[in-house]
Order: C-alpha cells, then structure tokens, then sequence
C-alpha cells in the first residue's frame, strides 16, 4: 500500500514540479502574437506565392497588422477579398494596380526561323545550356513551357505555335515565371499600360527580321510616333514608360512594320487563349 | 618533394571505342585561305576580348586586333592579312549572337608571317613572362579555352614542382594533339622547357596514352637522355585528360574537392599550349591558327587541318567532303563532352579540336525510363559522385540539396550518361543545376 501512496506522491510532485516551471515559463517567456493575426491567415489565400515580396502569407500577415503595407499588396486576393481584409483591419485598402507577366517575344514556330532541331531534354533551361535550343534567334521564347511548368495558378499555357499566353485573370505576377525563363524576357507590367513590346532582340534591321518576321527592327518609328517620354530607344528596342499611363495612345503601333509593338487595350490578346 | 611518377591510372572512368583510325595516320595539312574571317571576341572563358580595330582598316597576319577585356582574358590577332569588314554580332558556336570582329582576307596576299626575333624569354620576370602569354592571346587548347596566363601567376607562397603536360587526347575521334606530338614534337618539348624554365617546375612529365605508341617514340626521341623530362604512357581511359584524373593517374595523388592543381605544386597544359608557347617566344607568332580534326561517319574526307582561327566550319566541312544529305548533326569538340552546333555558319574558335559529323544512322534518341539504381554511373564517375542523385534532385528542381552532394565538383565528363541504362541525360540535368545554382549565388 505504501508502494502505490509514494508512487502517487512523487508523480504527484513532479506534476506540480512541471507545472510551476510551465506556469513561470508562460509568465516570462510568452510571445505576444496579435488575436488579429490567426483570421486574417485565413482571410489570405495562402498560397505563400510571394508576390507581395513577403516570403509568405503568414509573414504578410504580421506586415499588415504592423502598417508597412496594404491590403491592396496581395495580388492574388479578388478586390471583394482586399475589401474585406481592409475592413477588418479597419484601413485604407491601398491603390491597387493589376499587374501580369507578359512575354517580351511574339516569335512563335510560324514568325521565328528554326535553324535546328533540339532533340534533347525537353526544357527550356536545358536547351539553353547546350547551344541554345534550335531557334535562329538567340534572345526569343524557346518554347520548352518552363514556364508552364513552373506557374502555380495554371496562368500560363502553350498555344499551338509554340508560346506560352498569360491569362490575365489567373495571373497573380508571383513572379515564378519570370524566374524560370532562362532567356529572361518575361516581365511584370502593370495592366493599366495597353502598349506591348514583343521582342528582345538588340539587332536592328535586316539582322532581326531574317531570324524572326516579327522581330523588332529598331526602326524607332514608335518611339516618334508617341508623346514625349513614353517610348525610349534603348539598345534597339523601344523601352515604354509604364508609369505614364496618361500618354498611352495606339498611334504608337500605326507604323510598326513588323507588328511587335502591340496596343492590347482588354488585356488580352484576340484568340490566343486555347485549350 | 619530388613527385614519383605511378604511370598507371585514376579510379572508375569508362572505354569508350575510341574511333581514331579515320584520323590517326593522316598528316596534318593546312587548310586553304577563304574569303572571310569570323572572330567572336568571346573566345575564351572569363571576359571577352576588346576590339581595337575599327570598320576598314587593314590588318596583318598577326596583328594583335583584340586586347584583353580584363584580367581572365586574352588578346586576339588577326589570322589573315586583310580588311575589317565589320564588327557586329554574328553567330558564335554556342548559339548566341556576340560582338565579333569580320575580316575580308586580301586575295593578293601571300599570307606570310612577318620573320621576327625571338623574345628572350630567360630575362623575363615572372610577371613580364605572365603578361607575355596573355599578349599571345594563349589559351588551354584541349577545348575549355581558359586563359593559359592565369594558371602561370601563381599566388603567394605557392610553387611549382612539376609541369604536367596532358597528350592524353581521350576524348574518342579526336587525332590533333596526337598528330602533333607524332609531328611536332620538337615544338611540344621546346614549349615545355621554355614554360617549365619560367615557372621552376624542376620535373615535366608528358602524359600520353599507350593507343599514341608513335607520339609516344616521337617525343622519347626529342627528348633523348634528359632527366628533367619524361614521357609517362598511361593506360586508356576515359577521361584521362581531365586534370584532376591525370594527376591522379600520374602520381597517384588527389587534387581536393574545390582546389586546384597547383595546391598539390602541379600544373596541367595541354600539348597544342606548349607547341603554342614555343612558337610565341622562338618565333614571334601568336595563336592564330591551331589544327582541327574533321572526323565522325558523315566526312567524306576525315582529315586533321591546321586551320586559322575564324575559319567558318561551313568551309572546313566542305573541305572534307561532309556537306552531305546525310549530314545531321555537327559536334565541335569531342563526342563526350563536345557542343553539338546549331549552325554550320559559326567560326573555328581558339578551343575547337575537333568538328565531327554524325548521320541518322548514328543517332540514337531512346525513350527516357526512370533510374533503376544501377549504380552505373557511380561506378563510372571519375570524380566519385553521385551522378544518379543529382538526375532526380535536378528533376525536382532541388537546387539546394544538390549543391550540397557537390555538384560543382562535377567536370562534365559525360560517363555517367554514357553507362546509363535508362538514357537518363544526366550531364544535361546538372548542367542545368549548376547554372541554376551559379544564378542563385549570384542574387545573394
């Protein structure tokens, strides 16, 4: 009997033990986390894509309730989900400017010159590391859907002429495409400017228009053609102005011979989304 | 401490045929002059090179037209006596467009070099001498086209006991650096004495491979009874060539994981450097033309060229009777590590040893099947990595982990992908990974 009474007496004690350490622990150890911060988790997406350059919805989270940014930063949230994230932080939502990844080549397998066949691993980042895939144009879209792969919101597919089309609507300008394109020419652009430029070669002339029909010729009638300080020739190719929105006009595209200046006032090229 | 030489081999490697009877018994013989000259100022690894010619002016054969764009970077000279016709971006063998210089050759000109006095080497600082070779425009000649100078310059504390020079030429098809050992072996052992002298390597030691015998009796008669260097005929393996694997079949030592040869008082040049290094400091003459083997079952006429650096390869292949229909793929370089070409309009570069043309016949692309942990490839890595691992993490895009299983220590040999059952292309994969991985440490 005595046996069960001690067992009991020293589990007993060690429990208080215990609980006196956790109770002291509780008392000067507690990280104080806002009673805000649990909803408003559940109120982001939780995508942790990173495109509000946060590096997670939970970090986002902690940014909001600390003021350094606003709701309007997370831009996969619908404006009705920014709203409401807004008034229950009880804050001004923020300008929210929508901005997509666009593809700076309109070089598909009908405009751009094939000079060889790529028959290796089918990527784009592995073509790019052994001779640059099979396109006469070294600065255009190798058409491998890296990109494809890499986006998580099924933004981006393949049309049949070999590019990828970014849906406007799913896009969420994480960025992960942007990072995944070993040629480097998508871009995040805010979809308030409808003009286009959809070539990244530096040549200018007959030296671009031999690899590709749609390749920018570095003519520079664009750049004339629209107001001051929209468009800037820079290293053969027209440089636009995102942030001066209040210029953009499509006479900019009127004499583009090539058409890879494009004017997209609905986001959204004509028919280029399939399947 | 003197290095004793083992003359065996390194560890694990592969046999592949090796395919040089097109080629091994054929002197070399120079190409005729063409119309027009191409020269990428990207020629070697680092910096590129940085024109001083302008459009219209008249070039000598020699004539230095490029001066060096940094420290890892050499000079370049015109291989013809000409024009400059241009100098804008054309096609350069690794599919991209760079800066290059255009030189119309002159039709009229006999296309001698000037006769100039020797450079008295012997009076040369170390530096001097460094700034000499990257004057010479000098570069590793067995492909990977890295500047020669730096190697030469070494940090402080460090010396030089052994002057290793790499006639190994494993890679199959390829007979340049064999031809001219067999040819020109004088040039070879003058070349190495004279870099063996500047760096105080009191030991130089030839590494050939037994399937070379004439190269072999070649240089062993130049040489005669001198102590100071040594022909040491290795068994053949692939890839015996590569630096590291040659001073571990030399002698029998390791080079460590992120350090260099001269760590263990070594340094490696290939036989084509040497010949090049004597030229400069006997004769005056910088690299301007190197020999090139045309092989592979698409040439007509296999042939090893002494070819002037900017030679398009369109006129090469013609030359050998390779234009075919049959023609379907161009590799520059050896098959195994070799840059398959995205176009024939590209130049001869300082680093192309070979141009080999495959048919359909020879192509084989297999369905890839998932790794079956063979261990082949472990088996074959001669860098003792894990070349199966680094296929599935590059797969799954696990940059991270993979540079952590030392994936930089990996030299694209190809032998894992050579003995892989499953056609998986491993070498691609981690190529991938290492760009991957150099992007991502370039952000930090």
């Amino acid at each position: 009997m005595n046996d069960v009474l001690l067992s009991a007496a020293i589990m007993g004690g060690l429990a208080t033990l215990f609980g006196v350490i956790l109770a002291v622990a509780y008392k000067f150890l507690r990280v104080y986390e806002d009673p805000r911060l649990e909803p408003l988790v559940d109120m982001l997406p939780g995508t942790n894509c990173g495109a509000c350059g946060s590096p997670g919805c939970r970090a986002f989270a902690e940014s909001l309730i600390g003021g350094e940014s606003a709701p309007s930063g997370c831009t996969v949230s619908s404006p009705e989900n920014v709203d409401r994230v807004a008034g229950f932080l009880g804050v001004e939502a923020g300008a929210r400017v929508k901005i997509v990844a666009r593809l700076h080549c309109a070089g598909g397998r009908a405009q751009a010159k094939q000079i060889a066949e790529y028959e290796g691993f089918t990527s784009c980042r592995a073509a790019a590391v052994v001779g640059s895939g099979g396109k006469g144009c070294p600065w255009g879209c190798l058409g491998l859907a890296d990109c494809d792969v890499a986006c998580d919101f099924d933004a981006i597919r393949m049309n049949s002429n070999g590019l990828p089309v970014v849906d406007p609507d799913l896009c969420t300008a994480c960025g992960d495409c942007v990072e995944a394109c070993p040629r480097d020419i998508f871009e995040l652009v805010p979809m308030t400017m409808p003009l286009l430029v959809q070539c990244a070669s530096p040549l200018a002339g007959e030296d671009a228009t031999n690899l590709c029909t749609v390749a920018c010729d570095a003519c520079g009638r664009c750049a004339m053609d629209a107001d001051d300080g929209l468009i800037v020739m820079d290293n053969n190719l027209p440089v636009i102005e995102y942030a001066r929105t209040d210029l953009a006009a499509p006479n900019a595209t009127f004499r583009c011979p090539t058409g890879a200046i494009q004017w997209v006032p609905d986001g959204q090229f004509e028919g280029t989304v399939e399947g | 401490m003197s290095l004793t030489i083992r003359s065996n081999s390194f560890r694990h490697g592969i046999h592949p045929d090796d395919h040089k009877e097109q080629t091994a018994e054929l002197r070399i013989e120079r190409v005729p002059f063409v119309a027009t000259y191409v020269l990428p100022l990207s020629q070697n690894l680092g910096a590129p090179s940085q024109s001083i010619v302008r459009k219209g002016e008249a070039v000598r054969r020699g004539q230095k037209i490029a001066r060096p764009g940094g420290y890892v970077s050499t000079a370049l000279h015109s291989p013809v006596t000409g024009t400059v016709r241009a100098i804008e971006p054309r096609r350069h063998p690794d599919g991209r467009m760079l800066e290059s210089i255009v030189i119309d050759a002159d039709p009229y000109d006999p296309q001698l070099l000037p006769d100039q006095p020797p450079i008295d080497w012997e009076s040369l600082t170390i530096d001097e001498f460094v700034t000499h070779v990257q004057e010479a425009g000098l570069v590793g000649m067995g492909g990977a086209a890295f500047p020669s100078h730096v190697k030469y310059k070494l940090p402080d504390g460090k010396k030089i006991e052994t002057l290793v020079v790499n006639g190994c030429e494993c890679e199959p098809f390829l007979t340049a650096d064999h031809r001219l050992m067999v040819e020109e072996a004088a040039r070879v052992v003058r070349g190495s004495e004279i870099l063996a002298a500047k760096i105080g390597a009191t030991k130089t030691v030839i590494g050939v491979e037994k399937n070379k015998p004439d190269g072999v009796k070649a240089l062993q008669k130049v040489i005669g009874d001198r102590t100071d260097i040594e022909v040491a005929p290795l068994r053949v393996k692939y890839p015996q060539g590569a630096e590291k694997m040659l001073i571990k079949a030399l002698f029998d030592l390791e080079v460590p994981s992120g350090k260099l040869p001269l760590d263990v008082g070594v340094i490696v040049n290939n036989v084509a450097t040497m010949a090049a290094i004597a030229d400069y400091f006997d004769h005056g003459i910088p690299l301007i033309e190197r020999i090139v083997t045309v092989s592979g079952p698409g040439t007509g006429q296999p042939a090893n060229l002494l070819v002037p650096i900017g030679t398009p390869i369109r006129a090469l292949l013609s030359h050998c009777e390779a234009i075919t229909e049959h023609m379907r793929e161009v590799i520059a370089g050896g098959p195994m590590m070799g840059l398959p070409l995205m176009s024939i309009d590209v130049p001869v570069l300082k680093g192309t040893s070979g141009l080999l043309v495959f048919t359909k016949a020879e192509q084989s692309r297999l369905p890839e099947f998932t790794c079956v942990k063979c261990s082949r490839c472990l088996e074959a890595c001669p860098a003792f990595l894990n070349p199966s691992r680094f296929g599935r993490l590059a797969h799954a895009e696990r940059w991270d982990e993979i540079e952590e299983y030392f994936v930089m220590d990996c030299i694209e040999c190809g032998s894992c992908t050579y003995t892989c059952p499953s056609n998986i292309p491993i070498v691609q994969l981690i190529r991938v990974a290492k760009s991957a991985i150099r992007k991502k440490n370039r952000k930090k």
